[in-house]
């Protein structure tokens, strides 16, 4: 097990290092001159010249990026050129409202995703299979940032019953945070429920024509029994390492939904820096992201090992 | 074999002939959800290709008049915050959305393919290199990269299919790949080794009508999720630039109004979702009729 472990750790080294090439790599996209890009609005030479030499301009590629590469590894991912902040303590301080976004609309989506995609296996081909598949193809097929706009005119402009945009911290009110979070979360959640609902229904479905559960059925236990505990309990190991690899596009999702309910986290920050075009926020955005893919999918491989006793060897 | 019995066996030689393609559309003509989906989409299809024709009005004429009216017999759809024909700017907005599915997908599969192919075939140096590219891009949120994508190259229709189109490329290499692996190993690709044919010619006439299936399902499925992209791209104003109507930006829009005028919001959603779920439907339907254990 140590040894799948530490394989999967060393496979790390090269996806990080070609990560780091491609978001370093954007900047080179920039046409023209990076350093007048840049600049924007701003055409005072001396501005220019100062962003040639923050971002080491005038150096060849190969020492911008291992100047880059350096400062990574220092904690130091640029300053955003709009608010004159490190962009690692702008992500620090919006990362908490995301990951609060993200965690409501992960348990929204496995309450909806994992409850469905087990009844649909157990009531296979009755009309509530049918229900689900279609649900669960509605939550793949909506774009999320509309159901966003068609839930603030139900629930906020017609009904009056949540908050149509803001932020509240729980910390501060958790009533009130509760409130301005729910619709965003179930919008996010939304598109992955039906993602797990169909994984969930096609593991379900193998489970129950196993042996084990023939052997649990001829037994004579409940029917309820067999699908509770021992069919589910099989069938949901890859449904929740496959729940923390749906996390990156909860991520993605949230720069959409963030937007339309004005919440000012992670999402919001990387569309603001696009928008004033402040490059370094947008790596840094990246960065950040992606690294916690990564860090998700290797703990997600390390859940799987440990709970699977045939790879723990 | 009697008399009686060999129109039988003609009609039983006849479906054993049956070329896969055949096959294939057989099975997906028996599901219902996957031809609703096709129909709907030679519609769009139709529709973006004949958007002078069928326009009611000019997408771009403002007409301040007809400030935010709601659907009536003139304006079946009603009219946005400038007076523009809500239905001729879905009309024309098709264009945008299709072309952005189709030809991003188009890019994914132009580079991806090959990629795949030969990192599959090859091995070695060339394969870990590729894949370890692969998991990198894989690794970057599909949509968090191509914003990112779309802002360094700039905001423009033709940027956003390239950011979306580079962010998909992964998806297809690392499918192809796959594919190659498992299909290398089989005795009709050893036999064409062993009579000495050359890797180009084993690659393309013996390996990649093999993998061709599985890519269709996938660029299908893509198709929808490029459509999402472009329009949630051209949504944050990456993508389609005004007056050119997309579905996206027309969403950006109609989200200031809500409170006056919410039926901007609510057609240029529901096209993208008809559109989506129709490219569900058929993707799912072609996995499907092209799986060999379906009947």
């Amino acid at each position: 097990m140590l040894t799948l472990i530490g394989r999967r750790l060393v496979q790390l080294i090269p996806t990080l290092f070609f990560v780091s090439v491609i978001i370093f790599s954007l900047q080179q996209l920039l046409p023209g001159d990076p350093a007048l890009v840049m600049a924007g609005e701003e055409k005072d030479p001396e501005v220019i010249e100062q962003i040639r030499r923050q971002y080491r301009l005038d150096q060849p590629v190969p020492i911008q990026y291992l100047y880059w590469i350096k400062g990574v590894f220092t904690g130091d991912l640029g300053e955003s050129m709009r608010l004159k902040a490190p962009v690692l303590q702008l992500i620090l301080q919006k990362l908490p409202v995301t990951l609060q976004l993200a965690t409501m609309a992960m348990a929204i989506a496995l309450l909806i995703g994992v409850t469905a995609g087990v009844v649909s296996a157990v009531k296979r081909d009755t009309w509530i299979d049918y229900a689900v598949n279609v649900i669960s193809l509605w939550g793949i097929s909506t774009p999320n940032f509309w159901l966003g706009i068609m839930m603030i005119f139900l629930f906020a402009v017609t009904l009056g019953w949540l908050p149509a945009s803001g932020y509240v911290s729980p910390w501060q009110d958790w009533r009130q945070s509760l409130a301005t979070t729910i619709m965003p979360a179930f919008v996010l959640g939304n598109a992955i429920a039906g993602v797990i609902m169909r994984h969930t229904r096609s593991a379900m479905l193998q489970a129950l024509q196993s042996d084990y559960v023939r052997t649990a059925r001829a037994k004579g236990l409940q029917e309820r029994t067999v699908v509770m505990k021992h069919a589910m309990r099989n069938a949901l190991t890859p449904v929740i390492t496959l729940g923390a690899l749906e996390f990156g596009t909860l991520l993605s999702g949230a720069v959409l939904t963030e937007q339309i309910f004005t919440i000012p986290g992670f999402g919001k920050l990387i569309v603001d820096a696009v928008f004033n075009r402040d490059y370094a926020v947008v790596q840094g955005v990246v960065l950040v992201t992606a690294t916690t893919y990564i860090i998700l999918n290797l703990l997600a491989d390390v859940g799987y090992i440990l709970v699977n006793p045939r790879l723990r060897g | 074999m009697t008399v009686h019995a060999l129109p039988h066996a003609i009609e039983a030689a006849d479906v054993s002939i049956e070329t896969p393609a055949r096959r294939a559309w057989r099975r997906l003509v028996r599901r219902r959800g996957a031809m609703v989906g096709l129909a709907v989409i030679v519609l769009v299809i139709l529709v973006a290709l004949f958007a002078p024709l069928i326009a009611p009005y000019d997408p771009a004429t403002q007409s301040w008049s007809a400030v935010r009216k709601p659907p009536s017999a003139a304006y079946w759809l009603g009219t946005d915050e400038v007076g523009r024909d809500l239905l001729s700017r879905i009309i024309y907005g098709a264009r945008a959305s299709l072309s952005a599915g189709v030809i991003s997908v188009g890019i994914a599969i132009a580079v991806g393919v090959p990629l795949g192919l030969v990192a599959g075939y090859a091995g070695g140096l060339l394969d870990g290199l590729v894949s370890r590219i692969t998991d990198a891009m894989l690794a970057c949120p599909f949509l968090i990269l191509a914003i990112a994508l779309a802002a360094f190259l700039g905001p423009s229709l033709g940027n956003a299919m390239i950011a979306i189109g580079v962010t998909a490329t992964p998806i297809f290499i690392r499918l192809t790949r796959g594919q190659v692996l498992s299909v290398k190993a089989e005795d009709y690709v050893e036999a064409a080794r062993a009579i000495g044919n050359p890797h180009p010619r084993i690659v393309l006439r013996h390996i990649l009508p093999n993998v061709l299936p599985q890519l269709l399902v996938q660029a299908t499925l893509t198709v929808a999720t490029a459509i999402i992209a472009e329009a949630s791209l051209s949504f944050l104003g990456l993508g389609q630039q005004p007056p050119a109507p997309s579905w996206g930006s027309m969403l950006n829009s109609a989200q200031r109004f809500l409170v006056n005028a919410p039926w901007m919001a609510v057609w240029p959603g529901l096209a993208i979702f008809l559109t989506v779920l129709s490219f569900n439907l058929l993707g799912d339907g072609l996995r499907d009729a092209l799986d060999p254990r379906s009947k």
